[in-house]
């Protein structure tokens, strides 16, 4: 760990001009996921920039229907709102399906949305990591993979996003308030992402600067039912092999639409298009849910310890689409 | 002479749930830990860990660190301390620039706070000469060897009869390979240590299970009179094994103090560092075969072990013994091959030995079981022996076909149906198995209790014993009380520091045991004298000071406590998760001395059987030669949400053969046996049989 300054930001603007001005500044959130990568040398601020304390801290209805979260709400308060535990489950089961219940006091909305992967490659400085080190190689390539990624990885990464919250959000077509440097400007969650390609080094599309102020919660009916299964190695406290977040609209036993996003599979939340596309006017039966999963799953990659995924994340997403039919 | 009926100790409060006499400190924080004691201006220790399998350190460059505000002395092997060879390759730090595995300690920075001291090490930079690494377990390797011993000194191979012979002829065999994976020790309180040099002569609070074991390591190591280091624990976070006998933590702690003499030097471990220096179980590779005749009573049982040691210091972990004691076969071999490796040092973790030989071998009965048409407990009573099997001698105690019998009604076994995958409940596949524990009775030899009484009516207890949070301060009290013949509230016990009468450490389950009889023997020494003096204590008190007896049947019996664990398991027809609504363990341990610390020890053993079956898995990757999962969110334990209904109960055990207190150690005996019944559960909730732990949820997919 480095020395660094601590600043805490009164506003938003002072917060993004504080660290639009500092190449070495960052945000920092609950601290939850920063700080651990401080102690563990992965990352060296010089400075950071509190915003737990922005006047970003309410969940409140959105005037033309929708739900605004603060970017500060604490994931604890987040779970047990009342307008998220109502219309959108799938959310509140996410998150409560998170990390443990100190965490999610301290975490952030924008801190856990910011995550970085826990490839244990990237969290030990002793060993090369393209994402840490841009070009010094992929450890986890010919290594140990169990939670990487089966999906849209690449030569560079193979690393997985580990946020369940962000899973909900994307199905949910949640976007992100985001205020830069150049004014404030909106990114759907399902963008904010990037899958790795060749810059690794950049989980999302955010500049340095850019803070996330809240993120909206369109008005969705079919949210009321939503569901979050989260496959894991222990009952509690541990990251997704595989998880799934979706909602299911059946009229008459055909499916109307079908949302679904899958975690722990790639470097970014993955809405699962084609399964949903698949599905779309489909009956709903079992052997539908199970076309629309290998459809969805037909290009994963697997590689040497997780080619369980394939079948688990398929079977997963049956058995949440049979539940919610 | 008296018999070992008479020189029984009479229960009074041995046998009561007392509370936890260190209860209050504890859950108030005010129990102080080794890097809690409060001490004067301490400096702080951050380690240089080798970056490298193997190899050596050409150079280190120190500049930077040395000049880093706060730093007050950076430690390397051009600087350390000259150590005395001892020939423990594990303690002999810093002697040279060699590196003989990843993670090895290489130095430190000595720093005004703990956060200097970590950034300067960050700064340090080392230059390596890097030789070919080897990491590898395999049961295919052609350089495994033979031990002379295995631990602590057993028999490293044994045969009697012709089981090749036998399992030719037998009308039923098995013949099946298990293993289980590298799992690292993981105490809460991490390996910490206080280390001060005032006038030549060095103290230490260190967080042990032994405080005179650690003296014994380290005193001869810097040249030093075992009383000239002196080392207090009154309170350790657990150990399991980890803490038994000091790593080379405790040296570095040692040689940075000598940099900075008069001031205490403090150095907590993270959790990373734990695990690559404090040691950790050895994988194992168990190859087991059965031989058994129609009526399913076993004619031959092979064990063959392989698993790994460290090149810098030999650990030949004893898996192979329980299957030398539970049950009866007149052909039958164990052996135990070693793989050297460029690793750190395994050591003991709770149970070393029988915990991991009691899964390949308790798994193997099931299936043996079910190959001869039997019920797995049947099976086993089928096969129970008359006397050890091995040793030929008569067990002094042995009430597994009870605890069997026991388990099985309380669990509700009588109507089980024996066909797998048959049961569900929505979508959880549901099953039920059940698998044996052991462990042996151990006393250790040399340890003295001195007590004394004031004529104020309280009696002072002395012994250099530690309580690694079984509850030692507690069962002692109640032991001393019952042989002083007096209440608890008129013993105080000290126990934790070198500067008691002499004790051996926690380990073995041995700790009551080899504490407790020299306890007893003090306090009848005491009461006699107090008799002598008409019954008054006189006015400058009476005291005495015992030994360990020798107690002659330990050659005439074969000692060991015995239980039964039962398990259900629910299976996720969809996902293969794994869990497990229901554990029983019913044991037979003697008497035990406190109902609620006991068991707790024995629902402790059982969660940490649970943790293994379902999650542990310390995962080396072979490139690099260090562990990758090495903290707490990668590394799984057994999480409250993994546990379900957990029931312990123990028989009335009466055994006077293993010492006065009629006690038999169950700091282990709980986590033997768990894995194996979940193992056998979640067979026969699937049909699938899992021959390698942890049962993670990808190897029920289908
Ligand atoms: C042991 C453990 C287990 C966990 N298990 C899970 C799990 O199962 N599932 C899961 O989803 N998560 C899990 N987590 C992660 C946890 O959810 C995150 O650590 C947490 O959500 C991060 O939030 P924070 O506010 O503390 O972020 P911080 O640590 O403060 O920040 C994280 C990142 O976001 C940036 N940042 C923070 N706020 C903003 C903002 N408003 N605008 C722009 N950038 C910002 C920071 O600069 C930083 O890079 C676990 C964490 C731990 C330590
Ligand atoms: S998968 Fe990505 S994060 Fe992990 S080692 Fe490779 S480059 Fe680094």
């Amino acid at each position: 760990m480095i020395p660094f300054d601590y600043r805490r930001a009164t506003d938003a603007e002072a917060a993004v001009d504080l660290v639009h001005g500092h190449p070495g500044a960052t945000f920092l959130g609950g601290g939850t996921n920063l700080v651990d990568r401080m102690k563990l040398g992965v990352s060296e601020p010089e400075m950071l920039v509190d915003v737990s304390r922005l006047p970003y801290d309410t969940v409140e209805p959105l005037p033309g229907g929708g739900v605004r979260i603060g970017s500060a709400v604490p994931n604890s308060d987040l779970a047990a709102h009342p307008l998220i535990r109502e219309q959108y489950p799938v959310l509140s089961q996410a998150l409560l399906a998170g990390a443990s219940g100190q965490l999610r006091n301290l975490a952030t909305t924008g801190g856990n949305l910011l995550q970085r992967t826990r490839c244990v490659y990237f969290q030990d400085v002793t060993t090369p990591c393209n994402k840490r080190e841009p070009g010094s190689g992929c450890s986890a390539r010919g290594g140990y993979t169990r939670q990487h990624a089966i999906l849209g990885a690449s030569q560079a990464c193979v690393a997985t996003h580990p946020s369940d919250m962000a899973v909900a959000l994307a199905m949910l077509d949640a976007t992100v308030q985001v205020q830069g440097p150049d004014g404030s400007r909106k990114i759907p969650v399902a963008e904010l992402h990037r899958l790795p390609g060749d810059e690794p080094e950049r989980d999302t599309v955010l500049g340095q600067a850019d803070l996330i102020t809240a993120v909206d919660l369109p008005e969705l009916a079919m949210a009321t039912r939503s569901t979050y299964r989260k496959v894991r190695d222990r009952a509690s406290y541990a990251f997704a092999l595989v998880s799934v977040a979706a909602a299911l609209d059946v009229a008459d036993g055909t499916v109307r639409q079908a949302r679904i996003a899958f975690g722990g599979l790639a470097h970014k939340p993955w809405r699962a298009a084609r399964a949903e596309e698949t599905l779309r006017g489909a009956p709903a039966t079992e052997e539908a849910f199970r076309a629309a999963a290998e459809a969805e799953l037909a290009e994963a990659t697997p590689l040497a310890d997780n080619a369980f995924k394939v079948p688990m994340s398929r079977n997963t997403l049956v058995s949440v689409l049979r539940d919610l039919a | 002479m008296t018999t070992a009926e008479e020189s029984m100790l009479r229960a009074n409060a041995i046998g009561t749930p007392l509370t936890r006499l260190d209860g209050t400190e504890k859950v108030t924080g005010t129990a102080p830990y080794a890097v809690e004691h409060p001490v004067d201006s301490p400096a702080h220790l951050h380690p240089l860990q080798a970056a490298i399998a193997l190899g050596r350190a050409t150079g280190i460059d120190t500049s930077a660190a040395e000049a880093e505000p706060g730093v007050l002395a950076v430690l390397t092997h051009a600087n350390a301390p000259r150590l005395a060879s001892t020939g423990n390759g594990e303690l002999e730090i810093l002697q040279s620039g060699e590196v003989g595995y990843r993670g090895q300690f290489l130095g430190g920075v000595i720093a005004e706070t703990p956060e200097i001291a970590r950034r300067a090490a960050d700064l340090i930079r080392v230059h390596y000469e890097r030789y070919e690494h080897d990491v590898e377990l395999r049961a295919d390797r052609d350089d495994l060897y033979k031990p002379e011993q295995v631990n602590p000194a057993f028999d490293t191979d044994t045969a009697q009869g012709d089981a090749d012979g036998a399992l030719a002829s037998a009308a039923v065999t098995l013949d099946a390979t298990y293993s289980t994976p590298m799992e690292h020790n993981n105490p809460m309180e991490p390996h910490a240590t206080i280390a001060c040099w005032t006038d030549g002569e060095l103290t230490l609070h260190d967080s042990t299970q032994g405080v005179y074991w650690t003296q014994a390591a380290v005193a001869p190591l810097f040249e030093l009179d075992q009383q000239q280091v002196r080392v207090i624990s009154p309170h350790v976070g657990g150990g399991f094994g980890s803490k038994g006998i000091p790593h080379p933590n405790v040296v570095l702690a040692a040689m940075a103090a000598r940099l900075v003499p008069g001031r205490p030097v403090k150095f907590p471990l993270t959790r990373q560092q734990m695990f690559s220096v404090v040691g950790y179980r050895t994988p194992t590779i168990q190859h087991v075969r059965l031989g058994a005749d129609e009526q399913g009573r076993l004619s031959a049982i092979t064990l063959d072990v392989v698993e790994q040691t460290a090149k810098v210091k030999e650990f030949a972990e004893q898996t192979a013994i329980p299957t030398r004691t539970m049950y009866a076969a007149p052909h039958r071999r164990t052996s135990h091959r070693l793989a050297a490796l460029d690793t750190p040092v395994p050591t003991w973790m709770r149970a070393p030995g029988e915990c991991p030989g009691m899964f390949g071998p308790e798994v193997a009965m099931d299936e043996m079981a079910l190959a001869c048409g039997l019920d797995p407990i049947e099976f086993r009573v089928r096969n129970e022996p008359e006397t050890d099997p091995e040793s030929g001698l008569p067990f002094s105690s042995r009430n597994l076909v009870a605890c069997l019998r026991e388990g099985a009604r309380r669990f509700g076994w009588h109507d089980r149906d024996p066909r797998p995958g048959t049961r569900r409940h929505g979508e959880w596949l549901v099953g039920t198995g059940v698998a044996a524990s052991t462990y042996p009775v151990f006393a250790m030899p040399g340890s003295q209790a001195t007590i004394r009484a004031t004529p104020d009516g309280r009696y002072a207890v002395r012994i250099g014993a530690v309580d690694i949070g079984t509850g030692t301060w507690t069962a002692l009290t109640q032991i001393a009380a019952d042989a002083l013949e007096v209440s608890v509230g008129e013993v105080d016990l000290e126990i934790g520091s070198t500067t008691l009468p002499t004790a051996s450490g926690a380990g073995g389950s041995s700790g009551i045991n080899s504490w407790g009889s020299p306890i007893v023997a003090a306090a009848r020494t005491l009461r006699a004298r107090l008799d002598e003096h008409g019954g008054t204590v006189p006015a400058e008190g009476v005291e005495a000071t015992e030994g360990m007896p020798d107690n002659p049947h330990t050659s005439q019996y074969a000692m060991h406590s015995f239980g039964a664990q039962f398990a259900e398991v629910w299976v996720n027809a969809d996902t293969g998760e794994v869990s497990v609504p229901r554990l029983l363990g019913i044991f037979a341990a003697g008497r035990i001395i406190n109902a609620r610390t006991g068991r707790s020890q024995l629902l402790g053993g059982m969660t940490m059987g649970l943790s293994m079956a379902l999650h542990e898995e310390s995962v080396l990757d072979p490139r690099f030669g260090h562990v990758v999962n090495h903290d707490l969110a990668e590394y799984h334990i057994a999480t409250n949400a993994d546990v379900g209904s957990l029931e312990v109960d123990w028989l009335d055990e009466h055994d006077p053969y293993v010492n006065p207190m009629g006690s038999k150690g169950i700091g282990e005996l709980g986590i033997t046996g768990t894995a194996a019944a979940i193992t056998n559960a979640a067979y026969h909730a699937t049909g699938i049989r899992v021959r390698e732990l942890p049962l993670h949820p990808d190897k029920f997919l289908r």
